[in-house]
């Protein structure tokens, strides 16, 4: 078991040391999420609700994610390590477990600057909606993940990974847009944990047959 | 130790490997010719579990904790240093004296003035002599390489030459090339791939 969390750290590790050196994700996700909700800012009539805006902070929280997804696997379908991964004498499952790791760093990061400028451009965020988009955050990395590399494996990946998460990812926008905007928001937080535990054991116990052939 | 009984391999309607017997014994040296195309890497994919056999039996031993391979990809990130590619592998395989281990293999592939440099910025030939230090890291019991002249210069080829000399006595290996006759005389046998 001290194995099991000793490699996923050491792949972990890797991962954020390969970001810190290209910096290929986090920049863009950042400059996205930013562009999206000054856009926004702009887009939406004066007047407008909160349930509006509270909408498209959640639009821009599931495609900022899906920007980093895309890239999860950039490094090991680009330079054929995956093989090198699988070979290695570890958990497949820990691939996983490190990559979501990773891409939760970078969501989270990207968040800190994000929720601050929606409360600057739209109306102020409430603790609930920073636990609805933390719970969300979990699910968002856990399903994504899974599907990053099954989309790496194949050969139209940047149209593959939007169709396969965005319908999955649902659940998440309902839970979280009712967590931020509903006044009794406890029950779409239990809904978020819920979809969260049952997609994490699910992409856990599958991702070994979507990384070997 | 590899048995092979009836192996076939194919992907989709392609057939690349067809009714394949061959044995490969513990400490033997197998060396797999043919042109391209015939199925020499997949051959070689199957053998290190990275790919599933359509048909017939395939037998590998040891597990892949003890197996060494190097592909046509050299299977380093290219944004880390040589140093953090090899402490990478290295800790996932749990090499015992990790840092000694890395030390000494570098020195003898001629890479230890390039440790800190990035993977990205080493010519073709010294990548291939990096990946080759990775596969040997663990120090495997079966060695698979596919290729491993490629892209090396002279100093690097002989370099490999006795290297596989050295191992043939404490490893099994399995190595597909397209120049036969260079490590023919080293090996216990030969499968030839139409």
């Amino acid at each position: 078991m001290l194995s099991y969390f000793e490699d996923t750290a050491v792949l972990a590790r890797k991962d954020l040391r390969l970001e810190l050196r290209a910096r290929d994700t986090l920049p863009a996700m950042l400059l996205f999420v930013l562009s999206v909700l000054a856009v926004f800012h702009f887009a939406l009539p004066s007047g407008s609700s909160r349930l509006a805006a509270f909408g498209l902070l959640w639009v821009a929280i599931i495609f900022t994610a899906l920007l980093g997804l895309g890239r999860a696997f950039v490094a090991e379908r680009e330079q054929g390590l995956l093989d090198a991964l699988v070979l290695a004498p570890v958990d497949r499952s820990t691939i996983w477990l490190a990559k979501g790791i990773a891409t939760l760093a970078f969501l989270l990061v990207a968040e800190l600057v994000a929720l601050p400028a929606f409360a600057l451009f739209f109306t102020p965020v409430s603790w609930a909606t920073i636990a609805g988009v933390l719970l969300a955050d979990l699910g968002i990395c856990a399903v994504g993940v899974l599907l990053s590399a099954m989309a790496a494996a194949g050969r139209a990946r940047e149209l593959l990974l939007p169709l396969l998460f965005l319908p999955l990812a649902l659940p998440i926008v309902i839970g979280g847009v009712g967590a931020s905007v509903a006044e009794s928001s406890g029950r779409y937080l239990a809904f978020l944990a819920l979809y969260d535990a049952i997609f994490a054991l699910l992409a856990w116990a599958s991702f070994e047959y979507v990384v070997t052939e | 130790m590899i048995r092979a009984a009836g192996l076939e391999k194919r992907y989709g309607f392609k057939r690349v490997l067809s009714g394949l017997d061959f044995e490969l014994e513990r400490g033997g040296f197998l060396v797999v010719t043919g042109p391209n195309g015939s199925g020499k890497t997949t051959l070689l994919r199957l053998c290190v579990g990275l790919a599933i056999p359509t048909a017939g039996t395939l037998e590998v031993e040891p597990d892949r904790s003890r197996i060494g391979y190097l592909g046509h990809e050299p299977l380093v990130y290219r944004e880390l240093t040589v140093l953090e590619n090899l402490d990478l592998y290295g800790r996932l395989y749990r090499v015992p004296e990790r840092r000694e281990r890395i030390g000494m293999l570098l020195e003898r592939f001629g890479l230890w003035e390039a440790r800190r440099e990035r993977a990205s910025a080493l010519s073709r030939g010294q990548l291939q002599r990096l990946a080759l230090c990775r596969a040997l890291l663990h120090k495997p019991e079966l060695l698979i390489l596919d290729e491993p002249f490629s892209a090396l210069d002279t100093d690097g080829a002989e370099l490999l030459d006795r290297e596989l000399a050295g191992m043939r006595e404490r490893r099994t290996l399995l190595v597909s090339t397209h120049d036969p006759e260079r490590i023919s005389p080293l090996a216990s046998g030969r499968l030839a791939l139409a």
